[in-house]
């Protein structure tokens, strides 16, 4: 019996996998009514669970993908996948309004280009005082502190050691991990309120993976604003790490 | 049809990825850059120029706000693969200074935020405030 359940189960992964985010929203819906009282929001728990889920699955299976590396949850991995994540996010943006996109334009430009070279500065300086004071270990490390691709990206391009790269995709997540977390919590220190203020915070926080979920946690309406601009996060520091935020390091430290 | 909004939708991320690759291409880096906004804005440019011909039925509308409303159980999925244990096994340097950089860009969001001014603080109800969909999603 169980194991025809298990192979029904396993042979529809995504529609399992539907079937078990549904379950998991449908606990979180209940736990923020009745325990938290609708102070934190649902998808703020969710997203929680989904994350504790992620560590268990990790550790049953020593992979990398968190539930989707059990052959039981494999759709987990086609439903929250790149694929899905962006096809959702993109429709997300039917909801935007072109004008209020269009009066935030320049100061998204300058929350990206600060969203990019603050958490480097951060990443690239905590590094060094931690004894990784080579130019490469520097900006490797620093670049995974605006996205945890960002990070292998630049250690590929300019040659970082193995362990330094891992170190440097560690710290991207833990960002993204914090960024989903705590932006429901800090959401009233950040001022996120309007659409322009999202797009702010999108070009800041960076990591499409930690904005998207934090401002889903947070207001649902200002997804799209936030993600227009995330968007461009990865790419621009792609195009700077291994460019002008290497150089610039190699200057300093020599 | 309800394929209709579906397959719209279709267009414009595979257009926006494929126009991504080509400037990441064009700027030598090795990545898609901003593929999934630049497929966003040829979303918001599509649906105003259909509402504008007025060829945009409900029905269209609700293939491209089925997914939209999905967004967040999608987010649920993708937390449910991250490298947790990697991500914790990174020791000291991995966490401080994702804190501090986290941290960083926290204070200077809310530094800008607080220069909007209040005039414009009303938050705009998005359009479509009549989809049972996501009136859930919310």
């Amino acid at each position: 019996m169980i194991e025809i359940l298990q192979k029904a189960a396993a042979q529809n992964g995504l529609v399992t996998a539907f079937a078990i985010v549904g379950l998991i929203v449908l606990l979180s819906g209940q736990i923020s009514r009745r325990l938290t009282f609708g102070r934190v929001h649902g998808s703020a728990i969710a997203i929680v669970i989904g994350l504790g889920l992620a560590y268990w699955g990790g550790t049953q299976t020593g992979g990398h993908k968190g539930l989707a590396d059990m052959s039981l949850f494999g759709g987990i991995g086609l439903m929250g996948g790149a694929m899905l994540r962006d096809f959702a996010i993109v429709a997300t943006a039917f909801e935007v309004q072109a004008t209020e996109a269009r009066k935030a334009g320049m100061i998204g430009v300058v929350a990206l280009l600060l969203g990019t070279v603050l958490p480097f500065i951060v990443g690239a300086g905590i590094a060094w005082s931690f004894g990784y004071s080579d130019a490469v270990s520097m900006t490797t490390i620093g670049a995974g502190a605006v996205t945890y691709i960002v990070g292998p990206v630049t250690g590929a391009a300019i040659g970082a050691t193995p362990d330094v790269m891992a170190l440097s995709i560690a710290t991207g997540l833990v960002k993204a991990i914090i960024v989903m977390v705590g932006t429901p919590i800090a959401a009233r220190f950040l001022a996120l309120k309007t659409p322009r203020s999202a797009m702010v915070f999108g070009g800041l926080a960076g990591t499409v993976s930690g904005v998207s979920a934090g401002l889903a946690a947070t207001d649902r309406k200002l997804v799209p604003y936030g993600a227009l601009v995330a968007t461009f996060h990865t790419g621009l520091g792609c195009l700077m790490g291994p460019s002008v935020l290497f150089l610039a390091t190699k200057a300093l430290v020599g | 049809m309800i394929i209709y909004g579906t397959a719209l939708l279709a267009v414009c991320h595979l257009l926006g990825i494929f126009l991504g690759d080509l400037l990441g291409q064009a700027l030598g880096v090795k990545t898609n850059v901003g593929g999934v906004g630049i497929a966003m804005l040829l979303l918001i440019f599509a649906r105003l120029y259909m509402a504008k011909k007025d060829i945009l039925p409900k029905l269209t509308e609700l293939g491209v706000e089925y997914w939209g409303a999905m967004y967040i159980p999608v987010v649920v999925a993708m937390a449910a693969q991250q490298d947790m244990v990697s991500a914790l096994r990174g020791g000291p340097v991995a966490v401080l200074s994702a804190l501090a950089a986290a941290g960083t860009c926290a204070c200077v969001i809310a530094v800008i935020n607080r220069t909007e001014r209040v005039t414009v603080d009303v938050a705009p109800e998005p359009i479509l405030h009549d989809n049972p969909l996501l009136a859930d999603a919310e």
